[in-house]
């Protein structure tokens, strides 16, 4: 038996690639798509993977796809390990007519990897809202962009936020804050802007870290608990979103004052926690639920005819709705590139400017029917980020709710602090910094 | 008929201890060499070279280590994993820190605190043996990754915590960094493995090996002969450290690009282990067998579905995809429960009286 398997095995795994090889040179551009639909921290990978591909679903059946390229994907499995993601990456990148037009990592230790990648295969990287934050100056790192707003933007937006709540920043002195983090590129993230922003409002931070896959936190909450901090930050991420505030709820910890990063607060992350969720809140860049005029599309479009990736109840939760904004954000990427180069598939090139040059206004968003969805975005080639504003949604244990304005983060704060870690993460990388004004 | 060595007579005491005695083995592995150096850097794509054939030559010298160690040795060691990572930040941190030292001598040197360090960690396997010694080197496990992601200064500070491979060249070329073909890795990796094996096979059949074996099999007995088991424990320990030590450099260097500690986690110390049990325990052709059967069987399951041309979703397909590795995982341990280096070995056997069995 053993003696027939490893020669069958081994030609199935020669003929793979070949096999693969053979793609229709139809008119469409290729996007892969890293997913994690299995292992711990699919509860946060599902609703983004359904997100995207209801909207791709969207555009192609409404509309014929952009301008009438018609959008492919394909999904890899990820499992948010980087080892994985290397091999779909690598899998996908050439694929489709121009290869891979844009990749969303969906993990910031992913992101790290294909970053150095990406001026070498020319293909631009959305890592939307998460990533490395340096890579938000577009002069050292013009394949990465991270709009409408970044970890370090995001950490001041919520510092500001605790402000008001606290009636002023001035305030804060003397508060003692923790920041529970994943212990990993992405957890440690806000770390260096909440310490500064420590430093300049005089407020006392501790830092917690979680360790993967995050299961684990009594140690963790004990310590919470001696130290009795006035306000708990999150950033967390799967299967630790939900411990997390269940442990939270198990201490009495007053709800209303843990507020969690943007990617620490769907609904996957409250419900096992029960009544004790409730009060919960959570950083995010667009609205939750579906009163916006694009879901009534996408029911129409996508889930009444039945080709709709997940549940049609599961609409609306925020992870969900970040899929649909990080596909618009990748369509109207590529939209912006055709303006210029023309309405047929477009290179990871072409689609990188298409990136640099997008101008999201109120108008353009009002047309996808997604006006008070998200904020309106502008990149430019110094600036990858755009320093977007932030909401505060909070849990009423069935639902989210938007309980604040847009804030802003304190760009005066970040900013100089991206430029200079920008120098640093590129020079490491041996690039050299572009002179924007010679852009076109 | 053609596998016999018949006729082939050895007048020398040097042609009787050859690593391949029989001229079909030599021209088989001289082939073997030259098609592994040449063909795939001619021939294979990016994806083939980068996700599965550089990988597979890492995890075979990671393998190669664990087998010296586990194999040979009899010491039961978790903290693979931990050994791979000081390999990859010291690595990190002498690029960084020397960037004129060629890259090369930087995995050499990375090895060597590896060494040091397993050296400390193979301490307790003076007193404690089996499966107690592998809860102890546990520890070294849990406490290198802790120290990695504590400790800024091995990042460089980075905020992130993420070490980056930076480019380097060998004599011109450029060998790590995003810059770096896949080829040129992949032919860089495959020399240090191909070294390596080289130096392990000759290792475990000369005096150090015995006396490994001997502490193998009854340490109390070898004790009794004049074999030392401070010294050749602790050599086991270093020698195998290192292995790992250089793996782990490449594994960020070559592989990776950049990492983070939750790569070289508890779970690569378990594939490892599993690589050196599946492969075979004190075999160096195991540790090659093992690592292609973990690092491939899972990609070709993956893609799988997609040549017979069934699409299904990727979630079914990783969960069915875990569950026939699993399932062959054991199915070749019932087979053989001395792993596939012994498949080999029997077919060996049989090609020598192939065609006419008697």
């Amino acid at each position: 038996m053993s003696k027939i398997l490893v020669p069958v095995l081994a030609l199935a795994l020669l003929a793979g690639p070949a096999a693969s090889a053979v793609f229709a040179q139809a008119k469409e551009v290729f996007i892969p798509l890293l997913v994690y639909r299995t292992g711990p921290y699919a509860p946060s990978g599902i609703p983004i993977a359904n997100g995207f591909v209801d909207y791709f679903t969207l555009i192609n059946e409404r509309d014929g796809g952009i301008n009438g390229v018609k959008l492919a994907w394909e999904e890899c499995e990820t499992q948010y390990d980087t080892k994985q993601g290397v091999e779909c990456y690598e899998r996908l990148k050439g694929k489709g007519p121009t290869g891979a037009v844009v990749v969303n990592p969906y993990s910031t230790g992913i992101s790290y990897q294909l970053i150095p990648k990406a001026p070498v295969d020319k293909t631009p990287i959305l890592s939307m809202g998460y990533g490395m934050s340096a890579s938000s100056d577009g002069r050292w790192f013009p394949w990465v962009f991270n709009f409408p707003t970044n970890y370090w933007s995001q950490a001041s937006a919520v510092i500001r936020y605790i402000g008001t709540q606290e009636g002023g920043l001035d305030k804060l002195k003397g508060k003692k804050i923790v920041h529970v983090h994943h212990n990993s590129p992405y957890g440690k993230e806000a770390n260096p802007t909440l310490e500064t922003l420590a430093r300049q409002f005089g407020f006392e931070l501790t830092l917690l870290p979680v360790d993967h896959p995050g299961q684990e936190q009594k140690s963790t909450w004990l310590q919470v608990r001696r130290i009795n901090p006035d306000w708990i930050f999150m950033s967390g991420w799967g299967v630790m979103n939900q411990v997390g505030i269940k442990e939270a709820a198990a201490i009495n910890f007053k709800m209303d004052h843990f507020i969690g990063n943007w990617w620490s607060a769907n609904d996957s992350d409250v419900v096992p926690a029960a009544d004790g969720a409730k009060g919960y809140k959570g950083a995010t860049f667009h609205a939750p639920g579906t009163s916006f005029k694009v879901f009534q599309e996408v029911v129409k479009n996508v889930y009444d005819k039945g080709k709709g990736a997940g549940k049609k109840e599961e609409m609306g939760e925020p992870l969900y709705n970040r899929g649909i904004v990080n596909a618009m954000f990748a369509v109207e990427a590529i939209r912006t590139a055709m303006a210029q180069y023309g309405n047929k598939p477009m290179t990871g090139e072409q689609v990188r400017w298409g990136f640099e040059h997008l101008n999201l206004t109120d108008k353009r968003l009002e047309e996808l029917g997604m006006k008070g969805f998200t904020h309106p975005v502008k990149v430019s080639c110094e600036d990858h980020e755009s320093s977007g504003p932030i909401l505060v949604q909070q849990w009423d244990g069935k639902k989210w709710t938007v309980v604040s304005d847009w804030i802003q983060p304190m760009r005066e704060v970040v900013r100089p602090k991206i430029e200079a870690a920008a120098v640093e993460e590129g020079k490491k990388l041996g690039y050299t910094m572009r002179d924007c004004s010679k852009e076109k | 008929m053609i596998y016999r060595e018949a006729g082939q007579f050895k007048t020398t005491y040097a042609a009787d201890q050859a690593i391949f005695p029989i001229v079909q083995d030599r021209v088989f592995v001289a082939v073997l060499l030259a098609a592994a150096f040449l063909v795939p850097p001619l021939a294979a794509n990016e994806y083939w070279l980068q996700a599965i054939l550089i990988p597979f030559l890492i995890y075979s010298l990671a393998a190669l280590g664990l087998n010296l160690l586990t194999g040979y040795a009899g010491q039961l060691s978790l903290g693979t994993g931990g050994f791979m990572a000081v390999g990859a930040y010291s690595a990190f941190k002498l690029a960084t820190a020397f960037p004129w030292l060629d890259i090369i001598v930087v995995f050499l040197l990375s090895g060597l605190v590896a060494a040091g360090v397993g050296i400390v960690f193979g301490i307790p396997s003076l007193r404690i043996k089996g499966f107690y010694l592998a809860v102890a080197t546990l520890a070294a496990q849990f406490f290198l990754i802790w120290l990695f992601n504590k400790v800024a200064w091995f990042v460089n500070y980075a905020p992130s915590g993420t070490i980056t491979a930076p480019p380097r060249t060998v004599a011109g070329v450029m060998v790590t960094g995003p810059e770096a073909t896949a080829a040129v890795r992949y032919v860089t990796a495959l020399g240090l493995v191909v070294l390596f094996a080289w130096v392990a096979k000759n290792l475990v059949r000369g005096r150090v090996g015995r006396s490994w074996m001997a502490i193998r099999d009854r340490d109390i007995a070898a004790e009794i002969i004049g074999i030392r088991p401070l010294r050749t424990k602790l050599l086991a320990f270093a020698i195998s450290s290192f292995y790992c030590g250089v793996a782990g450099a490449e594994f960020v260097f070559l592989y990776l690009g950049s990492a983070e500690t939750l790569a070289f986690d508890i779970s690569l110390s378990f594939l490892v282990l599993f690589m050196v049990i599946i492969g075979g325990l004190g075999s160096i052709l195991g540790s090659f067998l093992g690592a292609g059967f973990i690092v491939l069987v899972p990609i070709f399951l993956t893609n799988a579905p997609h040549l017979i041309g069934i699409g299904m979703p990727v979630a079914l397909q990783k969960q069915i995809e875990l569950m026939v590795f699993g399932a062959l995982i054991i199915f070749f341990l019932i087979v053989e429960p001395a792993g596939l280096a012994r498949l080999w070995q029997i077919t060996k056997e049989k090609l020598r009286l192939w065609p006419f069995p008697h």
